[in-house]
This record gives C-alpha cells, sequence and structure tokens, in this order.
C-alpha cells in the first residue's frame, strides 16, 4: 500500500498521468457549464420575489461553493504533505490557492452586485460577507507566505500550518446565517430538508456547480504541474523532459 | 421572450450581466495563467541548463 501511494504521488508519474486527464475535465467542464447557462438564462423561471436580478445565483453560489471546497482540499493536501511527507500534496495545495482566492473573489463580487438591487446595497458587514472577506484574506496569506519563504519546505510548513488552521472559518461561513440574523438569505439547497427552490432553478445551479468543479479539476491539474517542474528542475526527469522540448 | 427583453433582465441588465461578464474573466484568466506560468517554468529551466553547460565547460 504505501510503496504504491510513493509511486503514484511521484510528480514525475503525476506529470505524466494528469495529461490524459486533463482533457476530459476540460471538456466536460465545457459541455456541462453550457447547458447549465442555457437552462439557467432560458428555460428557468422568473423569481416571484426577486424577478430576474435572482439569476445571478447561477454563477454567485458555485462561485461560493467552489471557494470553501477548493479551500478544504487545499487544507487537506498541506496536512497530507506535513504528515506523511508526499511532496505532491504539497504541490497540490500550492496549485489551488491562486484558484481559490479567485472564486471567493467572485462570489463577493457577484454577491455585491446582487445586493445592490436587493438590499440597497453593494457592502454590509454581515456575518456571511465577513467570514467570506476572511476566507479571501486567508488565500492571499496563504500565497504570500510560499512566495515569501525562499526555502520551499519551510514555504510549505509556515503556509499550510496557516491553512489548516484557517479551517475553523468554513463552519463559521456555512452556518453564519443561521448562527446571526444576518441581511444573506438563509440556506436553499445544502440543508437536512428537502431543498426550497423550484427543480428548473435547482438543476442549473447543480449543472453549474458540477461544471464549476470539473474546471477546478482541470486546472489546479495544470498547475500542479508547473509546480512538479518547478520543484524538481534540478531532478532528471525534469531535465530530460525540458530537453525533448 | 424576444432578445432586448432578455438582455434587459427584467431592469437588473448591469447586475446581472456584469456578475456574468466578470465570472467570464474569472474563467479566462484561470486558464491563461497557468499556460503563461508553464512557458515560464519551461524557459527558466532551459536557461539553466544552458547556464551550467557554460559553466562546465569552462571548468573542464
Amino acid at each position: 500500500m504505501w510503496n504504491w501511494i510513493q509511486r503514484f504521488s511521484s510528480p514525475k508519474h503525476f506529470y505524466g498521468m494528469s495529461a490524459m486527464i486533463i482533457p476530459w475535465f476540460a471538456i466536460s467542464a465545457l459541455l456541462i457549464g453550457v447547458y447549465g447557462l442555457y437552462l439557467g438564462l432560458f428555460v428557468a423561471p422568473t423569481d416571484y420575489q426577486q424577478g430576474e436580478s435572482y439569476r445571478i445565483i447561477f454563477v454567485h453560489v458555485p462561485a461560493a461553493w467552489m471557494s470553501l471546497f477548493i479551500y478544504m482540499v487545499m487544507a487537506t493536501s498541506a496536512a497530507i504533505g506535513m504528515i506523511w511527507q508526499i511532496r505532491l500534496a504539497d504541490m497540490v495545495a500550492a496549485a489551488s490557492a491562486p484558484i481559490g482566492a479567485s472564486f471567493a473573489f467572485l462570489a463577493l463580487v457577484t454577491g455585491s452586485l446582487w445586493g445592490k438591487p436587493m438590499w440597497g446595497a453593494y457592502w454590509v458587514w454581515d456575518a456571511r460577507l465577513t467570514s467570506e472577506l476572511i476566507l479571501l484574506f486567508l488565500y492571499f496569506g496563504y500565497m504570500a507566505l510560499q512566495s515569501a519563504i525562499e526555502d520551499q519546505r519551510s514555504a510549505d510548513k509556515a503556509s499550510g500550518l496557516l491553512a489548516i488552521v484557517g479551517v475553523v472559518n468554513i463552519p463559521i461561513i456555512h452556518y453564519s446565517v443561521e448562527w446571526w440574523n444576518t441581511l444573506h438569505q438563509g440556506a436553499t439547497v445544502a440543508k437536512f430538508d428537502k431543498p426550497s427552490m423550484h427543480i428548473d432553478m435547482l438543476i442549473p445551479l447543480l449543472l453549474m456547480a458540477v461544471a464549476f468543479k470539473l474546471f477546478y479539476g482541470a486546472v489546479v491539474l495544470v498547475r500542479t504541474r508547473n509546480e512538479a517542474l518547478y520543484r524538481d528542475r534540478n531532478r532528471r526527469w525534469v531535465r530530460e523532459l525540458i530537453e525533448k522540448l | 421572450m424576444n432578445w432586448s427583453e432578455f438582455f434587459n433582465m427584467g431592469g437588473y441588465a448591469f447586475f446581472v450581466w456584469t456578475s456574468y461578464a466578470l465570472t467570464l474573466v474569472v474563467i479566462v484568466l484561470n486558464i491563461v495563467s497557468p499556460m503563461l506560468q508553464r512557458k515560464k517554468t519551461i524557459a527558466r529551466i532551459k536557461r539553466a541548463i544552458k547556464r551550467e553547460a557554460v559553466i562546465n565547460k569552462s571548468s573542464s
């Protein structure tokens, strides 16, 4: 088992395998995303309270979900890298940070563009919004530590520790709409009850969420490959590969 | 539903379309930036290989 993990987590092996997987992630993300957009913009009915403005949900909610999901991937990989010294896990964590940051940013901006017509303000210091903003800063902190520390192992340790400690923010974001009396609306999908959302709105939302996940899959693999090349730049497999290019 | 009605988004056109446009920007940047990063990394390693070759020659 251990040998198997060691072999499959070697950057060299990963580099070869990932090249075959990336196109599948990318193509399915595109197809599902286009279909989800079509359903969301043309088929889903108008909301009886929020009119057409609610259609922002089809990009806002998947982006917000991704910002949380990618954070968990990043923190878990950082922990695996720290505990079992698997270098590939540290590479995945480092590759995830900028993608997660971009989705956290997107969730905040699209939320702000939804808040203006619905609440009358682009920004309020609401618990949900504030905790999501902290998530964005956690990503920035991780990236800053990665680039500021010269020695790769120390950089992984310091930034990984930040990522792991920052996990406490994840349940805070999720439950903020229940724990505090927020302006942000409560959960409509991720709850134990049946989702309180019309099925014609729910399906495009879930399709978009799947498309975003697949997109992340493709991008994180490309970024991890770059990390592998850079971190192993003095190793033979990279040298042989580069000379062939 | 006609197209102008569709683009008007019930009067929320600015908010809805800005959100979708920003999403597109974020997705495109997420595609382009790792591609550029790859090019840069490969160029950097190639330079290092050349440099080492020069050093090895002069020392031998």
